[in-house]
């Protein structure tokens, strides 16, 4: 299936990416705007969940809402 | 309490209680607590009551959620989550009486860290008076490549109890479980991207024990008549989101997200959304969005089949046909104190609003019993979701 394709894709090139060394070409001290309090994928957690439940309820799909973790490891 | 029932069934809506747990249990766990790996989330609570009001049914209740450092490496957290529902949507109005419920939840989690590492694990229950659902989810995420990479891993299991308000001997079975499997990746000083895949098996009892299918019946005087939907007992689901957010030049966020999906039951959808996040004046935050959502029908949908047992599987359930649903939302945000106060470092309150659109290609509306079976109009309803919150850093 094309989701699976895709997933197994990018895994790969996860896999080739960790054998080489990766030079950080943001560094720390660029990360100001990254660590704005409006820069996140979810602001409020408990609103957040239960906007995701609302759809949940009322519609056929449901996964990979995000919230997994995450963020930039800039704070 | 509920209404007496009228013959066919009680609850054709347990639509709204039934399904949505099937999707909580799995979904709730994960998503309060949005940490960096690396960096623990703040000590925080959040009080929010919401509401939603739409295709005759109303759905009110409170969430509570509280995040405690404990240790300088360890987090708990709980959740507090309750719907009240009254229901008297199209299925409940065309095949039985309105009815009131209500369905209670907790979740208490904890997160530890470990260098770059977040382990996370959490325990839910909800419960209403049909339906009992018990879900564990672990998880880990972890800060690589000079913190510009990060990589979130989870499994969750979950188990459900399905009742039936008119017949205690009643009681199936699911269950269930996810993998996850999240990255996120610093690609500018002002972009962050996202990637998420959820794979989703569910075995056992996956029907509304309410609801019916119609079948075309030249004996009855509406020319239809009903028979108990049958559904698969296995459901596996694929699901893979991409979001992006961007830092633009003057002090506000613009956001994107695509997610496709697609699941054994022939259910094929996409989603799009946008949103806006831009402080406006001192301790103001506005925040705009628009999502668009559209979905095929399963295999075995059918508005009207041509027969009875015209096939394994029948279902009529609208979360299952082909339709369209428009979010339109803002949210305001307000922080009433930002230089601390007593024990808080933190406050604010916050109003959200959404507005939906749903549009049915084939799911009609029944309530027009003049129309010839099949050809009735089709459904469509608008839903209010509003919610209000507070919440504190401390």
């Amino acid at each position: 299936m094309l989701i699976r394709r895709i997933v197994i894709l990018v895994g790969m090139l996860l896999v080739l990416t960790a054998c080489s060394s990766v030079e950080p070409w943001v560094k720390p001290y660029e990360r100001a705007n990254l660590a704005d309090e409006i820069m996140q994928f979810q602001r409020d957690p408990v609103s957040a969940t239960y906007m995701i439940h609302v759809y949940g309820a009322r519609e056929g799909a449901r996964g990979a809402e995000g919230g997994h973790g995450g963020g930039c490891g800039c704070n | 309490m509920r209404a007496a029932p009228k013959v066919v069934m009680v609850g054709a809506v347990a639509v709204t209680s039934f399904r949505h747990l099937q999707l909580a249990g799995l979904c709730m766990l994960w998503l309060g607590f949005p940490a960096g790996a690396g960096v623990l989330p703040d000590d925080r609570a959040d009080a929010l009551y919401h509401s939603y009001d739409g295709g005759g049914v109303t759905i009110t209740g409170p969430s509570i959620l509280v995040l405690k450092n404990v240790r300088q490496d360890l987090v708990i957290s709980g959740n507090y989550y309750v719907d009240s529902i009254s229901s008297a949507s199209i299925d409940v109005v065309t095949q039985a009486s309105p009815y009131e419920e209500e369905r209670t939840e907790y979740t208490l989690g904890a997160d530890y860290m470990h260098n770059n590492s977040i382990m996370s694990a959490s325990y839910t229950s909800s419960d209403e008076n049909d339906y009992e659902a018990q879900t564990a989810s672990f998880g880990i995420s972890m800060d690589m490549f000079a913190n510009m990479t990060t990589v979130a891993m989870g499994y969750t299991r979950g188990w459900d109890v399905v009742g039936k308000v008119n017949d205690p001997s009643f009681s199936e079975n699911v269950d269930r479980q996810s993998y996850t499997l999240g990255l996120t990746q610093v690609i500018t000083k002002d972009m962050l991207m996202e990637v998420n895949y959820e794979a989703i098996t569910d075995e056992g009892f996956l029907n509304n024990p309410y609801r019916s299918a119609r079948f075309l019946d030249p004996d009855s005087a509406l020319g239809y008549s009903y028979e108990p939907e049958v559904y698969p007992d296995t459901r596996t689901s694929n699901a893979l989101a991409i979001r992006s957010i961007y830092h633009l030049p003057f002090r506000a966020s613009a956001l994107a997200e695509y997610r496709i999906y697609n699941d054994t039951w022939g259910i094929l959808a996409q989603n799009f959304k946008v949103a806006f996040v831009r402080p406006v004046i001192s301790g103001w935050v506005f925040e705009g969005r628009y999502r668009y959502y559209t979905q095929n029908s399963a295999d075995f949908y059918s508005d009207l089949f041509p027969r009875r047992d015209s096939q394994n599987f029948v279902g009529r359930d609208k979360e299952l046909s082909t339709f369209t649903n428009n979010t339109l939302g803002f949210t305001m945000s307000f922080d009433f104190i930002r230089n601390g106060w007593h024990w808080i470092d933190r406050g604010s309150i916050n109003f959200s609003y959404d507005h939906m659109w749903f549009d049915y290609a084939d799911f009609r509306d029944l309530r027009d019993t003049s129309a010839p079976a099949g050809g009735e109009p089709l459904y469509s309803f608008s839903a209010d979701v509003a919610q209000i919150f507070v919440s504190i850093w401390f």
